[in-house]
């Protein structure tokens, strides 16, 4: 590997605007740069989120106070919470990889509507920094969870207001980048590519798009409204007042629970380009997944009553609602079954993205099926609010779209910098990432299931040993991510340079220089085949 | 998990062993499959890639396979969780309060306790109160919990198969205390508990007696005070039992107050009024009061009778 080696061409990463340095990069309409920002920027929270989680299990490993008291520790998951869903996992995968490749995947120069992709950003930069504030001025950090819970949330006296505002806002992000997505993938693809031509990463942003842009308008005025209640009393969810707190819960889960659908399916859509890839085959049964993802994203409307069955909804909307759940989760099996048919038969290059799949679809597996143990009426009444549904969520959502984040840096890394990463040290940070994983999460669903409740602060004597063996796994990830990290950031400055096409792909990224110029492609290709067709690769093995 | 320590705990585990069943035979069959495809098809062993895109009737086997399943697990969560909300009439009342950062239990006539106390074998309905934030009621042994949200009328039941202590816990985030709002369900015999619950001191609001509410609801405390002032007419308390002069037929005669004294004092007021009082200012309650309320008021009008001065 030789660190002198410079790519020759200009790429977007030299591009020269009309700025310089960091200002040229704030006002870059560059669909890539502003990937590239989201990246950075959503790192950083990642980050501090996941420091502030190691925080919570040094907490835990013994009952009582230990490193912080009761009020710090309210104040610790609720920020943990907020910064990994509404600033990391939600804009997550679509804003990155959405960004960086969904325009070159569908053979165009930007997105639609480049201008308002720069806002976009900027609102998110805007609902983080009041995420941050939410820290630090005035009175104690919010304490009502993350998901702002009324009657406690119109009363709690720490600075609920600040962290309400932060969602409001990276709402407006979300929905924004959702509508311009929408629109590059109507009017934008290139000629030839039909809808069913379509690579399925665009397919499962296709899906995400129309949830951010229907389901976060609800939480946006939600939240409002729970501002208003504290700072005109408004009564409309606080029973002082004369509002119904079960309302918030719905109107909250309404977005709350798609939202978990804008974090899975482009997760799901990035293992999906990952599969063809490294088997050098084409995806199998590639409308079956690509109806699969507009099948959950309209049937994940209707299935938000699962996080209120012991809410004291009726017996009528709890059997609905679990029926529904069960029906959803179809879907998700139909594309595990699908990714594993895309490796059979393949030939197969286990490489780090590779690696990160399939343990995707390990973790995902057992997160699902969690998730129906907390579909069922009967097995929820047992679960809910314990440690169980922790387990099962970060199984979900860190295991899901966490490891496909992962998989998809080392899989597109070497297009978005132009240089390749050490393999063996992403191997070795995998293992670090994936027992550290299990051993921090998998305890969880034991004392859940013993009882043990979640946000606890402190916990009966009996829960003690599965918390103990989850503290020793947060330590075991941190590694594994700090790892991975600086083996990225050392292999964009000393890299070897990766080429084109380091893993023989065959969608329209790979076609392009690495990294791609600041238009991504010289002339717009004309689309003749299917997505993953390796017929004239393959031939010359 | 199968201790079943209640009655909703057999169905619940019911729903959950076919699910974790059904959980590792596919997470071990598949990451079995899946590893086993890694090794066979690995780059080293195999020359070209073949290049088949899919198949309808796979894909139709693993949409209806799953489908089959997670109607059954749908259909065993649904059965475990239906008598949950079948409460039989039998069951016995106990309001459950929840209020930051404790539980509270009222068993009625001012009865209250820190502890869930209950007897084996007895079906126990809680009605959930909350007095401020959500919180939720979870009792892990009887596999039973319901938020405790304010301005609802929540309530969850069990019967309790073994005499012994169990959690109970908030599992509703409910601010700085959350993680301490825990206590203890005993049950007991129900010898046990009767003495337990007839020795439980009364500390809480005790409900008015019937017989004062009709008096309140009728107007009677207007002119009879309840403490011995001296109104429009005699005051009621120390009247049951007492031995006084009334004019009757214009004689001054000495009588008891018995029951059949405030049954004729209330249906013909005029007919024996105290010495010291007024004929013609209080109107007969015969249309007003049955038989049966006037009993209750003379039964409440004992408790502030002579004996009990």
């Amino acid at each position: 590997m030789s660190s002198t080696e410079k790519y020759t061409h200009e790429s977007y990463l030299e591009h020269k605007g009309k700025y310089k340095g960091l200002l040229g990069w704030l006002t870059s309409t560059d669909h890539k740069k502003i990937g590239l920002m989201y990246m950075y920027a959503i790192t950083v929270f990642f980050l501090v989120a996941a420091l502030l989680g190691l925080m919570m299990r040094i907490e835990k490993i013994a009952p009582g106070p230990t490193i912080m008291d009761a009020q710090t520790y309210n104040g610790v998951f609720t920020i943990h919470g907020v910064i990994m869903i509404f600033i990391v996992v939600i804009p997550g995968l679509a804003a990155v990889f959405g960004n960086l490749f969904l325009p070159i995947l569908i053979g165009a120069k930007d997105v639609a509507f480049p201008k308002l992709n720069l806002f976009s950003w900027y609102l998110f930069m805007t609902g983080a920094i009041l995420g941050l504030f939410s820290q630090f001025v005035g009175g104690d950090p919010p304490d009502t969870g993350w998901t702002f819970y009324v009657p406690y949330s119109a009363e709690s006296s720490t600075n609920v207001i600040w962290a309400l505002s932060a969602a409001f806002i990276l709402g407006f992000a979300s929905i924004l980048t959702g509508l311009n997505f929408i629109v590059t993938i109507h009017r934008m693809r290139a000629p030839g590519m039909t809808w069913f031509k379509m690579p399925l990463f665009p397919w499962s942003l296709y899906a995400t798009a129309w949830i951010q842009v229907l389901a976060t308008p609800i939480v946006g005025i939600t939240l409002l409204m729970v501002i208003a209640e504290r700072v005109l009393n408004i009564g409309f969810f606080d029973p002082a007042l004369g509002g119904d707190p079960v309302l918030f819960q719905h109107l909250f889960w309404i977005y709350s629970h798609p939202a978990v659908y804008i974090m899975i399916l482009p997760a799901m859509g990035v293992v999906t380009e990952i599969f063809p890839t490294f088997s050098q085959k084409p995806v199998f049964g590639y409308g079956a997944i690509a109806i699969s993802s507009i099948a959950i994203a309209v049937v994940g409307y209707f299935v938000w009553g699962h996080h209120m069955f012991t809410s004291g909804i009726s017996y009528w909307s709890r059997w609905f609602f679990s029926f529904l759940t069960f029906i959803v989760a179809v879907p998700s099996a139909i594309k595990v079954f699908n990714w594993l048919s895309t490796m059979y038969g393949g030939k197969i290059s286990l490489k780090p993205p590779l690696l990160y799949a399939i343990s995707l679809i390990f973790l995902f597996l057992i997160g699902g099926f969690t998730g129906l143990t907390l579909g069922a009426l009967a097995t929820n009444i047992h679960t809910h609010d314990t440690a169980f549904v922790v387990a099962h969520f970060h199984y979900i959502i860190f295991g899901g779209m966490g490891f496909a984040f992962f998989a998809g840096i080392h899989y597109w890394f070497p297009k978005m910098y132009g240089r390749m990463y050490s393999f063996r040290w992403a191997n070795i940070a995998w293992g670090f990432l994936f027992l550290g994983f299990n051993v921090l999460y998998f305890p969880l669903f034991i004392i859940g299931l013993q009882g043990m409740p979640r946000r606890y602060f402190d916990y009966l004597p009996q829960y003690q040993t599965g918390h103990v063996i989850s503290t020793i796994g947060a330590f075991i990830l941190i590694i594994g991510i700090f790892m991975m990290i600086s083996n990225l950031i050392y292999a964009r400055k000393k890299g070897a340079l990766a080429g084109p096409n380091p893993w023989k792909g065959v969608t329209l990224e790979w076609k392009i220089p690495s990294p791609p110029p600041l238009e991504n492609f010289d002339e717009i290709p004309v689309i003749t085949h299917q997505p993953y067709f390796f017929g004239d690769t393959n031939d010359e093995d | 998990m199968f201790s079943g320590a209640s009655n909703m705990v057999e169905g619940v585990d019911r729903a959950f062993a076919f699910i974790f069943i059904t959980a590792i035979v596919f997470i071990v069959g598949i990451t079995g499959f899946m590893i086993w495809t890694v090794i066979r098809y690995n780059e080293k062993r195999v020359k070209k890639a073949k290049q088949f895109t899919g198949s309808n009737t796979l894909e139709i086997i693993w949409t209806v396979i799953p489908l089959i399943l997670v109607m059954v697990m749908f259909y065993l969560g649904w059965i475990g969780f239906a008598p949950m909300r079948n409460v039989p009439d039998n069951a016995m009342k106990v309001k459950a309060i929840g209020r930051m950062w404790e539980w509270q239990f009222d068993y009625g006539d001012g009865k209250l306790a820190k502890e869930l106390v209950i007897p084996v074998n007895q079906p126990v309905k809680l009605e959930l109160f909350s007095e401020d934030v959500n919180h939720s009621l979870f009792i892990p042994a009887f596999r039973v919990k319901e938020d405790v949200v304010p301005g609802y009328d929540n309530y969850l039941w069990f019967t309790p198969f073994y005499i012994g202590e169990y959690e109970i816990l908030c599992t509703e985030y409910c601010g700085l205390m959350h993680s301490g709002m825990t206590t203890k369900t005993l049950v007991k015999s129900q010898e046990d508990f009767d003495k337990w619950l007839s020795e439980l001191p009364v500390t809480g609001i005790v409900p008015d007696h019937a017989g004062l509410v009709l008096l309140k609801n009728t107007g009677c405390i207007a002119c009879h005070s309840l403490d011995g002032a001296r109104l429009v007419g005699p005051s009621f308390k120390g009247l049951y039992g007492k031995t006084q002069n009334v004019m009757a037929n214009k004689e001054l005669v000495s009588i008891t107050a018995d029951d059949a004294y405030i049954q004729s004092s209330l249906i013909n007021p005029d007919g024996q009024v105290v010495e010291g009082f007024n004929k013609g200012l209080m109107k007969s309650y015969e249309k007003e009061l049955s038989n049966e309320e006037i009993q209750k008021i003379t039964e409440y009008l004992k408790t502030l009778g002579i004996d009990q001065q």
